[in-house]
């Protein structure tokens, strides 16, 4: 009974600690998210390009300084930045980001509808370099020394010096312009109505952005498993399996492979912030339609409140991406809980 | 960055030529790189302007000996352009990451010396910065300073420094509570003295690889904003420029637009990285005797 009891404590114990550390960096990210809002806001107010402009646009001519007045009304642009910010921080937790200009419609949809979009490239660019850099880590770290492991590893620093747009141009060139296998450019068919675009033509317009993000994600993760799977090699329970006659493929699975999966998918989701980097850059070259590509429509042709939503939500995809990462660790990997419990 | 800690191997090539023991092949190796980047400067920097001028008489040419990586749409030599492209590139960074390293040394300092608050707000706007993906992060930050080197610079400087702030805080930690600046302070001596005899020396090779490794990553982030249209400007040579601009003459089958300033911004970013990282391998004495 008495063993019972201390169990059950020991258990509560380590549930109190989880809530804690959740809470804590829950405020984290609170704080975080709060302090972006602040710097970018001001950051933004202070910039060089005059909103009322950037929406005139090419009708500057045709629009009087009263007409410019009432705009800059109807945006609020004529108060002082601390009452805009007040207005703009209380929409925003009303979930109102404010209408994009450029897209004349409100941020949260233009997010929403651009994010489905980038969605489906980063998630396959996410899975298969995932997968491919891990089995080519692992083929590196059990070659170690070797040629195989050589060419590997000097592949995958290379990989990490080429700009990811040059890889889109040179696989455009390659696949669009001398093979013609896909189109050149755009989610969708150009002159096509939205409802006469199958899945099909979307895939199709998906795969040579998503090759691209797939072949620069490779580097990281192979190169980080691979040094994993070396470190574990020399431990001495690798040793004993070997003295028992253990080798190859059968130590691998069942002496290595789990203690380098942990880290490889905790790096996996811990690299959003890389994930979506290089999706703007590769949603450029392939004029995808997707969030990135809205990224830099904002920042060319000042579309503020889009610019700003974009930015948020761009951390809070980060935030929740290494928040998964540190969950995962928490839940699976059995060190972590004792020593939370300490 | 944390996989390159360890030592590598020397390059395969390397294995045929056995009269050369390690350091030597590290050295042979990075002078090779170094010559690399200095020809690509002194092209940069020698090669004359006219040849960028516009020749009509010599539009869209293929490579040749004349004209290595062919000609564009208005005939100015793309070997011309991508050399000074890249020079200016090579400035940019070369700067971005300076600013870089000394906010990341100036912050690593102070959470290391400085008690816990710091600690805690230092490793809050690491948190911070590493909240927002680079890119975006850049892209805010040249759209703010309206474009142009400054906001290349600032943008670049601003957003590299997270990653290697925790790398020096970890090792003033560990020079902090190691056992000869024990006895040192038991000795009597002053904090100044510690810090100064003790600490940075450590410090230094740090500030000077840190340089060089940030430097690839500054560079290929110029390229990238540059290319999106947030950089410099279109009248500048600059890589980001040239390549966007033949994505319009892709489909004419002009390859070669593309494909060798590319492929130059590749050789000379590795040549930074080979460098770098071999130099990091001499100063660190953790792998030196492997």
């Amino acid at each position: 009974m008495v063993l019972e009891t201390g169990q059950e404590r020991s258990l509560m114990m380590i549930r109190l600690e989880r809530v804690t550390w959740l809470t804590g960096k829950a405020l984290r990210i609170m704080t975080l998210l709060f302090a972006l809002c602040v710097i970018s806001f001001v950051l933004l107010s202070y910039s060089p390009i005059d909103p009322v402009q950037a929406y005139v646009g090419a009708d500057m001519m045709r629009v009087s300084s009263q007409q410019r007045e009432q705009i800059s009304e109807y945006w609020g642009l004529n108060k002082p930045p601390l009452e805009r910010f007040v207005r703009w921080g209380r929409a925003l937790i009303h979930g109102d980001l404010g209408v994009s200009m450029i897209f004349r419609s409100p941020v949260r949809d233009v997010i929403k509808d651009r994010f489905a979009a980038s969605l489906a490239l980063m998630a396959a660019a996410w899975f298969f370099s995932g997968i491919i850099g891990f089995v080519m880590g692992v083929t590196a770290g059990m070659n170690q020394g070797r040629w195989l492991d050589r060419i590997l590893k000097w592949y995958c620093l290379t990989l990490a010096s080429t700009p990811t747009f040059w890889l889109g141009l040179l696989l455009v060139m390659v696949f669009s312009v001398w093979l013609g296998w896909f189109p050149v450019g755009l989610g969708v068919p150009a002159g096509q109505l939205s409802e006469d675009v199958t899945i099909w033509n979307r895939v199709n317009h998906l795969i040579l952005p998503a090759l691209t993000l797939s072949i620069i994600g490779v580097a990281n993760i192979a190169l980080h498993t691979r040094q994993k799977l070396i470190d574990v090699l020399k431990s001495d329970y690798i040793l004993f399996a070997r003295a028992k006659g253990k080798h190859g493929v059968q130590l691998l699975w069942q002496h290595g492979l789990r203690n380098i999966m942990l880290p490889a998918i905790t790096l996996q989701f811990a690299s959003f912030s890389e994930l979506f980097g290089g999706s703007v850059l590769a949603e450029q070259v392939f004029s995808y339609p997707g969030l990135g590509n809205a990224t830099v429509q904002a920042g060319l042709r000042g579309d503020l409140p889009l610019l700003l939503g974009i930015v948020l939500f761009s951390a809070l995809f980060v935030f929740s991406g290494n928040l998964m990462a540190d969950l995962i660790y928490l839940v699976v990997d059995p060190r972590i809980t004792e020593a939370t419990t300490l | 960055m944390n996989t390159s800690l360890t030592a590598r191997m020397p390059y395969p090539v390397m294995a045929f030529i056995p009269t050369l023991n390690r350091r030597q092949q590290t050295l042979l190796l990075m002078a090779m790189a170094a010559v690399v980047v200095g020809v690509m400067i002194a092209a940069g920097i020698l090669l004359d302007n006219d040849r960028i001028a516009t020749h009509f008489d010599q539009r869209n040419l293929a490579p040749s000996w004349n004209h290595l990586f062919g000609t564009d749409w208005l005939g100015r030599d793309m070997f011309t352009r991508t050399a000074k492209g890249l020079t200016v590139s090579i400035g940019i960074g070369m700067i971005a990451s300076l600013a870089s390293v000394v906010i990341a040394m100036i912050l690593g300092l102070a959470s290391a010396t400085l008690g816990k608050t710091v600690d805690s707000a230092v490793s809050w706007l690491v948190d911070l910065f590493l909240g927002v993906p680079h890119l975006v992060a850049l892209i805010l930050i040249a759209f703010v300073m309206g474009g142009g080197a400054k906001g290349v610079i600032v943008g670049v400087a601003c957003t590299h420094w997270p990653s290697l702030t925790r790398l020096i805080r970890a090792e003033v930690l560990q020079i902090r509570f190691s056992e000869y600046v024990h006895v040192s302070k038991h000795m009597g001596r002053s904090r100044v003295f510690i810090a100064v005899r003790h600490v940075m020396p450590h410090l230094a090779p740090q500030f000077l690889v840190g340089i060089l490794l940030l430097f690839p990553h500054a560079i290929l982030h110029e390229a990238s904003i540059t290319f999106l249209g947030f950089g410099l400007s279109p009248h500048q040579p600059a890589i980001g420029v040239i390549l966007s601009e033949s994505m319009k003459y892709l489909a004419t089958g002009m390859w070669w637009l593309a494909f060798f300033p590319g492929l130059s911004l590749l050789v000379i970013v590795r040549s930074m990285d080979i460098i770098g990282d071999h130099l990091r391998q001499l100063t660190d004495p953790h792998s030196a005797h492997e």
